[in-house]
């Protein structure tokens, strides 16, 4: 599998705070790759630099590259919206728009360019569908999507993300808060939308991360202290930090 | 059981202090009724309300005039004062450098204390003469009152419209830049629609100030108490009615002056009514 992402030598400062510190890591093409570890380890920031939504933060600078399919994204002649588009985020709150559930999730397509009504719908109903969603809500499209439970929002929230057709989404423990069954409803969708995209994900604890990731990369303090598959880095990990972390030593 | 007593205490004191507010909202409606429903009886609540002329020395008590005045005028401070304070809102709560916005804020809050006589007797040195010189009629007109009242709504639309769009939460904004949209598109699509019932507030409060103003446009708007046939044409309206005679009239001309005052009070009540349902229905 080729690199989509390569993450070289990136350190992130907040004024003079380093919540990075030079990051190296490729996400390969296709796979679930779970980031972790304790709050404040930079997880957050590292997600919102990769759809550069990090722009919008003030007093902020970067150092070091993220390369996108080879080509860096900090590149001048790189769209911000388009890179957007191509790199969809979850949050760790449900983010619903006051809309509509139907209108929260064609809206993005709207944003892109002109679409028409049945084939809106067709990509609605197919991004409800992937996000294991359409069955509770294909009668009641045109309700405010605020009237949804947090776990339906959320999987909304990622059905307008697949709607979108992007090829890499962003999930930031999208599944804190939530109840195990709308946990287990998001997970089971992730196993089918890593057919199509790169998925990048923190996940909520140690558990979900080896139950669907390829990958995991365990980040401490702004640095990667190493990564691998769930067994490894979980089973036998190298580095004393990451056996304290699992073993619930500390965070 | 002294908790209890404290509770208590506390509740009926709140009680009392909320009274108090509604009670005098009730007792100036009472006054203002008693003294004026007289003379609706009198002359006839149409006549009164559709009569066309105003001349209280030979017993005509038609408002028509007046409540055109006030319309045409707030609906023009409406038009030029409330794209541009929500444009200003959205500047100052979306693009502005912080420095910028350090200076802008209070700039917009001082306008807002500026005393309306100020601005009328700038409206009389500056607008009126401009008017009169490029585009004609006397001057004293529709078009100043409006560009006076438009400046005076700013500071209430501009700084509520801000609140409002300031205090959204700070996802819908993300959410919508994380959907590929421009910063641009994500304010036109999600924050001000999200915003719009708090935005209509402000408008309402705007167009309440500008309907209720008396002392700014008493000096600008000419006060003929005839039906206007153009921007450029002077209009007095209900509340500069009142202003300028109340101080000499008396008797059923007094009353006249009060009814006025009743009209006033209602249109402002559908105007405050409209605006609640407006952001209730959402």
């Amino acid at each position: 599998m080729p690199d989509k992402f390569k993450i070289e030598k990136l350190s992130f400062y907040f004024k003079d705070k380093r919540v990075i510190n030079s990051l190296d890591l490729s996400i390969r093409a296709n796979e679930i790759l779970s980031v972790l570890g304790p709050a404040n380890s930079g997880i957050t920031t590292l997600l919102r630099t990769l759809n550069r939504l990090c722009d919008t933060d003030h007093d902020v600078r970067i150092e070091g590259d993220i390369l996108m399919d080879g080509k860096s994204i900090f590149a001048p002649d790189i769209s911000v919206t388009e890179l957007r588009r191509k790199v969809g985020m979850v949050f760790e709150v449900p983010t619903p728009l006051p809309l509509s559930i139907f209108d929260n999730i064609a809206y993005g397509l709207r944003v892109g360019g002109r679409i028409g009504k049945k084939e809106a719908a067709e990509r609605v109903e197919y991004a409800l569908r992937t996000a294991a969603l359409w069955d509770e809500v294909k009668d009641r499209q045109h309700i405010p999507a605020m009237s949804l439970s947090g776990g339906q929002q959320q999987r909304m929230c990622i059905a307008r993300v697949i709607a979108m057709d992007p090829q890499v989404i962003l999930i930031d423990r999208s599944c804190s808060g939530l109840d195990p069954i709308s946990t287990a409803k998001i997970e089971e969708s992730l196993s089918q939308l890593k057919e199509r995209f790169t998925i990048i994900l923190a996940p909520h604890n140690v558990q979900q991360a080896i139950r669907v990731s390829d990958r995991v990369a365990f980040m401490l303090m702004g640095s990667l202290v190493e990564e691998g598959t769930g067994e490894k880095v979980f089973g036998d990990p190298d580095d004393r930090r990451t056996s304290d972390y699992i073993t619930g030593r500390f965070g | 059981m002294k908790n209890g007593f404290k509770d208590k205490l506390s509740e009926r004191v709140f009680l009392a202090l909320a009274l108090s507010s509604i009670s005098a909202i009730a007792l100036i409606t009472v006054f203002i009724v008693i003294q004026g429903a007289p003379i609706i009886g009198k002359v006839g609540l149409r006549d009164f309300i559709f009569g066309m002329t105003w001349a209280p020395s030979q017993g005509k008590f038609g408002i028509f005039p007046m409540i055109i005045g006030s319309l045409s005028v707030t609906l023009g401070a409406v038009v030029l004062g409330v794209p541009v304070g929500i444009c200003g809102a959205v500047f100052l709560a979306e693009f502005a450098p912080a420095a910028v916005r350090n200076l802008f804020r209070p700039a917009i809050q001082l306008l807002a204390g500026i005393p309306s006589v100020v601005y009328g007797f700038w409206g009389l040195i500056f607008i009126v003469p401009f008017i009169r010189d490029n585009l004609g009629g006397p001057g004293l007109s529709i078009l100043a009152g409006s560009i006076v009242l438009a400046i005076m709504i700013l500071p209430t639309i501009i700084t509520i419209s801000e609140v409002q769009i300031l205090a959204l939460p700070r996802q819908y904004k993300e959410g919508a830049l994380a959907l590929g949209m421009t910063h641009w598109q994500a304010i036109y699509s999600v924050q001000l629609p999200a915003a719009k019932s708090g935005i209509v507030a402000a408008v309402v409060l705007g167009i309440g100030r500008a309907m209720g103003e008396t002392m700014a446009v008493i000096m600008v708007l000419g006060n003929a108490p005839g039906i206007p046939t153009s921007i450029l044409d002077p209009v007095r309206t209900l509340t500069t009615n009142i202003g300028i005679e109340m101080g000499y009239a008396a008797g059923d001309h007094r009353q006249a002056l009060f009814a006025t005052g009743i009209v006033l009070f209602v249109i402002i009540m559908i105007l405050n009514i409209t605006a609640q349902f407006i952001t209730r229905k959402k």
